[in-house]
């Protein structure tokens, strides 16, 4: 599966090199596009020095590791991303007469390099914030950033599941979804408790988007002692499988549905 | 051996209506149609047979390639194809069958032919010296050669589809099914791609299964004929078997010089113009020999063709026979 999976890849490379020039030219808007971003979180730091106690160099962590955690997801989860296209195209069908797990081929359909620059301006953002930030990296918080990262882009992953299982049963009205994968992305830039005590709630236990980036965020700096903050994205993962469960179901009705 | 009984399957179709208020209202609330897209369909395929799923657009063609393929399950009925239920058993069904769509590529569109074969190769764990021997005659059979080395993208429609051939088969499949495999082609490849056809059934006895609406590719290619029409089977039978039982007649088309003669009773003209006449008539009532010679001893007879119903024309008369 996995050497299959490595195949795949050496395709989806071999014909995104096609095309060198889009490429780099789409790598580097969504460059720029996530730096604006990262403009609009400078100069708000400029007026206010502080945001309930975390400094600029605190959010920047937050940031890097939600954007890096997305554009991981968003570069291997991109056959989820765009489901309602193969199902358009027929190209879904063509994965049923294949004797392969159907959510492997999904998995391996679509793969997206350009969000590289995404994952570069990630990078960049974590050598400027990781020695600036005033935490001391000892190894228990280097595992803690690498969870939040890790276990933010299978949760991510898991949402991008659940949209394409909405396909099944609807093609309108999709875009509610992007509340949870773009918004998460752009709004998981600062700690989600600004946002107030429901939403957080809301992204604990519904959505678990807090549980890679607020908690484990508040082991990282010190404000939690308790070892269980640092672990919170590992209990995320349990998200996936409602997730897939969901698709199942939608595959099974569009089995028997056609449509 | 492909066996289905009493399939049926309905499809619920939202109902689409016009003008602005009913949009709106059908965001809220929809309205759905049940359409019967299989009713009650039964038949049996024993190996190496090749056979024609014929019906206007819309008859339930592809659905009952999608539910004999595992991609769609049936409301009831039963289908066993080589021992296993498609939908059940999806894995090891779709191992030893292979499809191709005429209107949609399973090659990758920017790599080299060649990569696109050796992916489908691990996909279906074929190994290596199966994939080999597969390959070699492939690319000898549908004179692949160069082709192989080339993106899907630079290659002609044509071209295309004998690589989409050869895609479907590097697994050997027992049972190949095709979705209007000639469509959009030009005669030269309707030929190579029918001549591979039977070959493939000939050496290989692989099983066809073809869905077409060109009537040439199935008075080439099946000796049966399956006809659908709003999701019913309606008739099942060898083409001759068909032609037999559609109308008897014969047209004779013949070119002269001199007089015009007159035509009798028993011979229905058709088109009279200088020097060119089409006639139909019943055999039964006047022998072609005698129509013939009745024009022979009347005009001087330059070109004489009799020819029958064609496939085309007979399937015409059947779609208007059963009102599909």
């Amino acid at each position: 599966m996995v050497q299959l999976y490595i195949k795949f890849f050496a395709m989806h490379l071999k014909s995104q090199m096609q095309y060198k020039l889009s490429f780099f030219l789409t790598a580097l808007g969504q460059f720029f596009a996530s730096f604006t971003v990262l403009l609009g979180v400078y100069f708000m730091f400029s007026r206010f020095r502080e945001v309930e106690g975390y400094t600029f160099e605190h959010v920047l962590l937050c940031f890097a590791a939600v954007l890096m955690a997305y554009s991981i997801a968003e570069m291997f989860g991109r056959g989820f991303d765009q489901f309602p296209l193969m199902l358009g195209n027929g190209e879904f069908d063509r994965a049923l007469v294949r004797p392969r797990s159907v959510i492997f081929q999904v998995l391996a359909a679509k793969m997206d390099f350009t969000r590289l620059g995404r994952l570069f301006q990630a990078i960049l953002v974590f050598c400027y914030a990781i020695p600036n930030s005033g935490v001391i990296w000892t190894w228990d918080k280097v595992l803690t950033l690498l969870l939040m990262v890790v276990c933010g882009s299978l949760i991510f992953f898991a949402l991008f599941i659940v949209y394409a299982g909405f396909t099944f049963f609807t093609v309108e009205g999709l875009e509610f979804m992007n509340i949870f994968t773009d918004g998460g992305r752009e709004f998981g830039r600062y700690p989600f408790s600004i946002y107030g005590k429901r939403i957080l709630t809301f992204l604990t236990f519904v959505v678990p988007l807090a549980l890679f980036q607020y908690y484990p965020l508040q082991y990282l700096l010190d404000r939690e002692k308790s070892i269980l903050y640092m672990f919170t994205p590992v209990i995320g993962l349990l998200f996936i499988m409602p997730c897939y469960a969901f698709f199942r179901i939608g595959l099974r009705r569009y089995k028997s549905t056609g449509s | 051996m492909i066996t289905l009984s009493n399939i049926n399957k309905t499809f619920r179709v939202a109902k689409r209506q016009a003008g602005f208020g009913r949009a709106v209202k059908a965001l809220f609330s929809r309205e759905y149609e049940l359409v019967q897209a299989l009713n009650d369909v039964s038949f049996t395929i024993s190996d190496g047979k090749m056979v024609g799923y014929i019906g206007p657009n819309g008859a339930g063609k592809s659905t009952t390639i999608k539910i004999m393929c595992g991609i769609l399950t049936p409301d009831s009925g039963m289908c066993e194809i080589n021992g296993r239920v498609p939908w059940r058993d999806r894995i090891a069904h779709v191992r030893e069958i292979g499809v191709v769509f005429g209107q949609r590529s399973q090659l990758w569109w920017d790599v080299p032919i060649i990569d696109s074969f050796e992916l489908i190769r691990d996909i279906y764990k074929i190994d290596r010296k199966t994939y080999k021997n597969n390959l070699d005659e492939l690319t000898e059979l549908l004179d692949l050669g160069e082709l192989l080395k080339t993106p899907a993208r630079s290659l002609s429609l044509g071209q295309r589809m004998r690589c989409e051939f050869a895609a479907s088969l590097l697994h050997n499949p027992k049972i190949l099914f095709l979705d209007e495999p000639t469509i959009g082609l030009d005669a030269v490849s309707k030929i190579t791609v029918r001549q591979f056809i039977k070959k493939l059934n000939a050496e290989r006895g692989t099983t066809v299964i073809l869905t077409t609406h060109d009537m040439q590719d199935i008075e080439a290619l099946t000796e049966r004929i399956l006809l659908i029409g709003k999701g019913r089977i309606l008739l099942d039978g060898s083409l001759d078997e068909l032609k037999k039982r559609s109308s008897k007649r014969k047209t004779l088309v013949v070119e002269y010089t001199g007089s015009e003669p007159e035509i009798p009773d028993n011979m229905t003209p058709v088109e009279k113009k200088n020097g060119r006449l089409v006639i139909t008539l019943d055999p039964e009532v006047l022998p072609v020999s005698d129509a013939i010679t009745y024009l022979a001893a009347r005009t001087e007879l330059t070109d004489v063709s009799v020819s029958g119903i064609s496939a085309e024309e007979m399937v015409a008369e059947l779609y208007r026979e059963y009102h599909i």
